[in-house]
């Protein structure tokens, strides 16, 4: 275990949602290259309490890199430097010593800021509420073995599925597109036969909700660069297939295919 | 402090239906009070907490038609701790015809609980098990498939079966989003109104029921009540009393706590579980460990080498100068060994000097075995992700380097008090999941969590709560302008202003920090009369400085992180108490509350059952160290007690 010495942050304060915000910057004299990034911010929060300061505002929870509940724009990268890793999962040992880092928010104007590092990211559960779920209420579920399911599938379903909802596509997009976020969803759950009474009505919702808050996709491809879990593109492709589909096609015929 | 006794507290009666355990959940639902259909809308119903437990129960709820108020401190549903399950989710389908059943997942449990469960409840969650599974995968998770297109399932600790159902190591995470996507869309349809980043601060009795709660708004601070005719606590364990622990930064005791302080038993507080396979603490600022899933126990092998002290690098100690002590003491079980005595032997390991790594805090957790049988490609596909995870935390990989790991506390089988309905001691007050105390007994098997979870919101609380709710069809109850309402809001609002006020000189984590130190050194994996005693002469003193000395800087009008972890650690000090307590009346070692002073020969638990067969529930009398000790004795009519052996 070795130590880093002199870490300068350049933070991003805002008190709130419409006041005006700055960077400040702040000195993390000493931090072990074993801590997590959001450990040293912890040591930092520590450090302004004991100064009588207020502690930086940002959102974490497992800090396993899967509740999707940390963000943070480090060095103007979403989740930071390392690939396919959220920012609870990135170790001060991909820092040097001196090094200078400025963190930011998630910046998308469907992502308002709430304060400091924290925004608000509801506009994701508003487009899962508009259609991202296979109808199934409780009791009546057939024998879960009724339906085989080839491996093939189910591992493309589970890939999309893993998404964690952290907003680093939208962060990560030229225009605060969600996309990626949207077309995991659809992947997720049109890929499974289970999914398939509701595949052409659920996209609809989902890409109609998605647009009223959120910008176009103009296939870029930073979001998949950015996706902590390295979620492909594909599945945007996928979407737009069933999207036009479900504009352009009787949906009572579509239905049986 | 109080003497036990078996005679039982006749606030505790579980309820359950007086036939025989296999019978008693049909009897429950033939006999059970129905609320019509078209009634149902006239019942508001709160759920506190978004995991499995509370997103399925808020859910199939509103499904039935009752109005339902989710609350969640989170910013999204999603992102409940549940998530970060691994490993998988038991249920006795037996696709694998290796002999599983329903009776033998409830034997198994109530066997890894070290015979400290009600079998009545454990009985019901077996049976519901199996619902579970289909329920889950026709909302579409997509768990791990065998080629042919069937389900997989693999083994976990305490088991000789194999009835674990996964999706890569991502379990957890699959399955609240499956229950999250039901929750979204009956929030969609308007029949759950859902309330992020609001936390509980206060549940509200009127005329000996529960009337609703009162919340914290964690953006704006405002304080606010909620009234209904039943409030469901789905918030989870305690684990991060120990401030080091495998949960989220953001699990707390709270919504738990403040019910218990409102009447509601506190049940088995000592009962925690220490998980053996998780990331040893690397330095001084770490914030929380990390769990590396039990699932890996089926094809790692653990060891420690037989000289102490030995330096030498791990692939440079020869097989003969290895010990691997699980496969040793328990050929049967072997590596897969429950959880409880998979940590007390690694435990042992490192507290005699054979513990590995930088700072000796660890032991091997070997895969070069495995990938010599199966391959590379097959061990890596079923651990990928758990393997980059290791890599990401320590640097280093696991399949070149044996995993260090090393027990963390983990889960809380302790909770609130519940019967057979899940209500707790105050009517119309449930709690369900990890909340409650009534599966697990003293020590919980793998895979189980998620199953309990899923079977309380799912498949139990559905059914009981109507039986509550029936005969008060078209009573008035208390709404928000209730004194007792206004009341509570005044007291949240001084609490929190009050923390605001010190104005002392230590952080809430700093305070944190010490008060996990001493429940995990003197209340952790092993326990001893003198080191409870030591403790309960400590903690009050510094719950003093706490009080007096906190410092709490921001403001209580916008979103203010410190003052939310005042609150918390608050309660966490409250309720350290009572489980030093707990753990010091339970004169016997079961599970995961191993008392030193009560082991046989080979340092196995020694169970005290003319004693100490029963829950422990606790009564608030406003100091925690003065809380009364209730007992509901426990009877085993199925499973016949016996110790527990996996040798």
């Amino acid at each position: 275990m070795s130590h880093l010495s002199d870490i300068k942050l350049k933070i991003w304060r805002q008190a709130g949602p419409d006041e005006g915000g700055r960077f400040e910057s702040y000195l993390v004299p000493s931090i072990s290259d074993e801590a997590s990034f959001l450990e040293m911010l912890d040591v930092l929060n520590e450090q302004l309490i004991n100064e009588g300061r207020e502690a930086v505002v940002f959102d974490h929870d497992c800090r396993e890199g899967i509740c999707g509940t940390c963000s943070l724009m480090i060095d103007g990268q979403a989740h930071g430097p390392q690939r396919g890793t959220a920012t609870c999962q990135l170790h001060m040992r991909k820092f040097q010593s001196g090094a200078e880092i400025v963190i930011e928010p998630w910046r998308a104007s469907a992502f308002p800021i709430i304060k400091d590092l924290m925004v608000d990211r509801s506009a994701f559960d508003r487009i899962v509420e508009s259609g991202g779920f296979i109808t199934a209420e409780t009791g009546g579920a057939p024998d879960a073995n009724l339906i085989p399911i080839p491996k093939p599938v189910a591992d493309a379903s589970m890939d999309a599925a893993a998404c964690i909802g952290c907003g680093a596509c939208v962060a990560a997009c030229p225009n605060g597109a969600a996309n990626l976020f949207t077309a995991a969803k659809v992947a997720h759950l049109s890929l499974l036969p289970q999914g398939q009474p509701e595949r052409y009505k659920r996209v609809e919702a989902m890409v109609e909700t998605m647009d009223e808050y959120f910008g176009s996709c103009t296939n870029h491809g930073e979001c998949e660069a950015a996706c902590p879990k390295e979620i492909s593109i594909d599945v945007i492709a996928l979407m737009h297939q069933d999207y036009r589909k479900s504009k352009f096609a009787n949906r009572k015929t579509l239905s049986r295919s | 402090m109080s003497t036990t006794t078996l005679a039982g507290s006749e606030k505790l009666q579980s309820k359950a239906p007086a036939v025989a355990v296999p019978e008693m959940w049909e009897t429950f639902k033939s006999d059970m009070k129905l609320v019509n259909p078209n009634n149902k809308r006239k019942f508001k119903i709160i759920v506190v907490g978004t995991g499995l437990a509370g997103a399925s129960a808020a859910a199939t709820l509103a499904e039935l038609g009752y109005q339902v108020d989710a609350f969640t401190f989170h910013d999204s549903p999603r992102r409940a701790h549940s998530i970060a399950a691994q490993g998988g989710i038991n249920g006795a389908k037996n696709y694998k015809g290796d002999g599983d059943s329903v009776h033998r997942l409830f034997y198994d449990t109530i066997k890894g609980g070290d015979f400290r469960a009600r079998e009545s409840n454990v009985h019901r969650l077996a049976e519901v098990s199996v619902d579970i599974i289909d329920q889950m995968v026709a909302q579409g998770v997509p768990f791990a498939r065998e080629y042919g297109g069937l389900l997989d399932n693999r083994s976990f600790g305490g088991a000789q079966v194999s009835r674990t159902f996964y999706a890569r190591g991502q379990t957890g995470q699959q399955l609240l989003i499956g229950a999250y996507q039901q929750m979204a869309r009956q929030i969609g349809l308007g029949n759950v109104r859902l309330w992020n980043r609001s936390e509980l601060v206060d549940t509200v009795t009127i005329d000996g029921r529960c009337a609703g709660i009162v919340t914290r708004d964690l953006v704006t601070g405002e304080v606010m009540s909620h009234a209904a005719h039943a409030v469901v606590l789905c918030t989870g364990g305690y684990g991060n009393v120990f401030f080091l622990s495998t949960n989220a930064m953001n699990c707390n005791v709270t919504a738990a706590w403040r019910a218990h302080r409102n009447g509601a038993f506190f049940a088995n507080p000592c009962y925690t579980q220490i998980h053996p396979t998780c990331i040893p603490q690397a330095d001084d600022t770490q914030s929380k460990l990390t769990l590396m899933s039990e699932s890996l126990r089926n094809d790692g092998r653990v060891w420690v080498p037989k000289e102490i002290g030995d330096e030498r690098s791990p692939a440079d100690i020869p097989e003969g100068d290895r010990d691997y002590y699980l496969e040793r003491l328990y050929p049967s079980f072997g590596n897969l060994a429950p959880r409880d005595i998979s940590s007390r032997t690694a435990k042992r390991a490192v507290d005699k000097g054979q513990g590995v790594g930088p700072l000796k805090n660890g032991v091997y957790l070997d895969f070069s075995a495995a990938i010599a049988r199966l391959g590379y490609d097959t061990v890596w596909e079923r651990y990928s992700n758990l393997f980059e995870m290791y890599e990401r935390i320590t640097g280093e990989n696991p399949t070149k380097v044996p995993m260090r790991i090393y027990p963390a506390s983990h889960y809380t089988m302790g909770g609130l008090w519940v019967d057979y309905e899940l209500m707790t001691t105050v009517p119309g007050l449930y709690a369900a999941g990890e909340a409650n105390f009534s599966d697990h007994g003293a020590n919980r098997l793998g895979a189980s969590a998620l199953m309990q979870g899923l079977s309380d919101g799912y498949f139990v609380l559905p059914y009981t709560i109507g039986n509550y709710l029936a005969p008060l069809l078209n009573k008035p109850t208390p709404g928000v302008d209730h004194p007792e309402f206004k009341a509570a809001e005044t007291a949240a609002r001084q609490r929190y202003q009050g923390y605001l006020d010190i104005k002392g000189t230590r952080s809430p984590d700093h305070f944190h920090r010490e008060l996990g130190k001493i429940i995990w050194d003197y209340c952790g994996m092993e326990r001893t009369e003198q080191g409870l005693e030591k403790a309960l002469s400590e903690l009050p003193a510094l719950y003093d400085e706490f009080q007096k000395d906190l410092r709490v800087t921001g403001n209580g009008e916008s979103t203010n992180q410190t003052l939310e972890k005042a609150g918390r650690v608050d309660d966490f000090f409250q309720l350290g108490m009572l489980m030093c307590r707990d753990a010091l009346e339970r004169k016997e070692s079961c599970g995961g509350h191993f008392r030193s002073e009560y082991q046989d020969d080979e340092g196995e638990a020694l169970r005290d059952d003319e004693n100490f067969a029963h829950v422990a529930a606790w009564e608030w009398t406003g100091d925690p160290m003065q809380s009364t000790r209730n007992v509901e004795p426990l009877d085993f009519t199925t499973v016949h007690l016996a110790t527990r052996s996996y040798k």
